[in-house]
């Protein structure tokens, strides 16, 4: 690469990546901000930093009757469910499509292909008669299986396309050392794949703890997930903003840290199907 | 590979295969019965066959064909932007700086934040009284009055829209970035020495090699955010006036009041108008499968 001068790389580079960015992460500063400001600063000229950092709207957070603590742990429980059940199927499916031809198995593919185009909103009307009719309405589990709907066919196309990436030859030696496919499996193809599987997991594990739509409809107050809880602290006090913004720090805390981790391998993951396609 | 005629691999796509018939294609089966019934939770013991009739209502309701119009702005603005901004940050990060790492993987973070609290945060940086972007522009002189945004029918459909170009920027950014690095720099050097301006290189190297890309990354962006209930319910549920009532957000609005056969019939109208979009989407994804 040739040395650009550094007007040119200013404005070709530092300035609409700076106000991209800006754009991108104000929305975030501004919760936070939000969030420690005492109430008199919120409700008045607008400030852009403030000096009177406070910690009462997370205290406050948890002392309410929408009870965020009772959310967080369903909403763990939930998705960490999901992510269970999920990366167990996904991972032996998509071994089963990687690692064997057999009859059927390109229409089994599209098969899982095709759910990304049922609208939740479809699904959401028979699931809730179907788990009212089950029982399990208002249980984790009803949450479980509605979020498979959209977690199973995405980490079986990247599970998919992450197995595609492994050599062959690492199994067919154990295979040839006398291993059958199910050890050869367990103790070759497992452990290499564990950082895929956890960034699928991660996926997962992220895109279970933010839903809302269905968790709206399948939860009551008791079995309710953050994303719900959140929102009921609207209903309850008017809107207190330092409250809501507060809890929307905790809320997306515990997924920034994990994306953080996963976000490299999950983002090769992501884009190599595309990339290839 | 085995090619071997075993029921091994069936045994292992079984559980994966019995899910989702029980929780897609069963639920999917059901909706298309409801959509031909009366079917009102409030009215359990009126449950009957009607045939076409919710269709019919649908049709005469201009609800329906306003909410359909909605969906199509909201698509087309909302994902065309999406576009433009991902590619011009995918091709900001595609060049070399410090910190680059660090910036990409921050950026994402919309991608990772949810719907709900997308939808919160913006209507209290919208709010009418104390919401910062009426400060802003307030410093910057562009308006004298405060806006309030989502609860004026002119302002709150594009101030959604904005909200959900910010939460897609990043998809775009990540998928197009991959595609980019993806281009062998030797194609650009050969250019270079044949005298291509910067467009010429942008619209003959650049573009062509990341067109799969960015047709299969719109393809799925297309139908999330034609999908997408949680951002515009948490603003403005719709309103004011049906100004932001997509035809995803008038579903879970006619759901929520338990109306599940009229509510199924619309469901599957918005079903139908997404496989315009998603069996482009298989096939293209199909062809690159097994080459």
């Amino acid at each position: 690469m040739r040395q650009q001068s550094f007007v040119r790389r200013f404005f070709t580079l530092y300035l609409p990546l700076t106000l991209i960015l800006l754009f991108i992460l104000f929305p975030f500063y501004w919760i936070f901000l939000t969030s420690i400001k005492p109430e008199t600063e919120l409700y008045g000229a607008v400030t852009y930093i403030t000096k009177n950092i406070t910690f009462e709207n997370y205290k406050k957070l948890f002392a309410t009757t929408v009870n965020f603590f009772a959310a967080m742990k369903n909403s763990f429980i939930a998705a960490g469910l999901t992510t269970i059940v999920s990366l167990t199927a996904s991972t032996l499916a998509a071994y089963a499509f990687s690692r064997y031809r057999f009859k059927g198995r390109r229409f089994l593919m599209a098969m899982f292909l095709s759910n990304n185009m049922f609208p939740t909103v479809l699904l959401l009307i028979p699931l809730y008669s179907i788990m009212r009719n089950l029982h399990i309405l208002y249980t984790p589990w009803a949450l479980v299986l509605a979020y498979t709907t959209f977690t199973l066919p995405f980490s079986v196309w990247l599970l998919n396309g992450f197995m595609n990436d492994l050599p062959m030859s690492l199994e067919e030696a154990a295979l040839v050392d006398g291993c059958n496919r199910r050890q050869a499996f367990m103790r070759i193809v497992l452990p290499i794949l564990g950082p895929s599987l956890v960034a699928t997991g991660v996926y997962i594990f992220m895109t279970s703890w933010n839903e809302y739509t269905f968790a709206v409809m399948f939860t009551n107050n008791s079995s309710r997930t953050i994303p719900v809880a959140l929102k009921s602290l609207i209903g309850q006090l008017g809107v207190d903003w330092g409250l809501l913004t507060a809890g929307g720090i905790i809320t997306i805390i515990p997924v920034c840290i994990m994306f953080f981790f996963a976000q490299k391998r999950l983002v090769e993951g992501l884009t190599a199907g595309a990339v290839k396609g | 590979m085995n090619r071997k005629k075993s029921i091994y691999p069936y045994l292992l796509v079984a559980p994966a295969v019995l899910i989702i018939l029980c929780v897609v294609f069963v639920p999917v089966f059901n909706a298309v019965r409801m959509s031909f019934q009366h079917y009102d939770l409030r009215k359990p013991k009126e449950i009957a066959f009607i045939g076409l009739e919710n269709y019919v209502s649908l049709f005469q309701d201009k609800l329906f064909w306003k909410s359909l119009i909605k969906t199509v702005l909201w698509v087309v603005f909302g994902v065309g932007f999406q576009f433009v901004f991902g590619f011009i940050l995918a091709v900001l990060l595609n060049q070399e700086f410090k910190g680059r790492g660090v910036i990409r993987a921050v950026s994402l973070i919309p991608w990772v934040t949810p719907g709900v609290l997308i939808g919160l945060m913006w209507r209290w940086m919208y709010d009418g009284n104390y919401g910062v972007v009426n400060d802003i522009l307030h410093k910057l002189h562009l308006i004298n009055d405060n806006i309030a945004f989502l609860a004026n029918p002119k302002t709150a459909f594009p101030a959604v829209i904005i909200t959900i170009i910010w939460q897609g920027i990043p998809f775009f950014a990540l998928m197009i970035l991959a595609a980019l690095q993806g281009i062998p720099y030797e194609l650009y050097e050969a250019a270079e020495i044949d005298g291509a301006t910067r467009l010429q290189r942008l619209f003959r190297i650049t573009i062509p090699s990341i067109k799969n890309t960015i047709l299969i990354t719109l393809l799925l962006r297309i139908i999330w955010v034609a999908n997408s209930v949680d951002v515009i319910f948490n603003m403005t549920e719709g309103g004011p006036a049906y100004a932001t009532q997509t035809l995803s957000v008038y579903v879970f609005n006619k759901a929520n009041v338990l109306n599940l056969g009229y509510s199924s019939a619309m469901a599957i109208m918005l079903a139908i108008l997404l496989c315009s979009v998603a069996i482009p989407y298989l096939i293209f994804t199909f062809r690159g499968e097994d080459k």
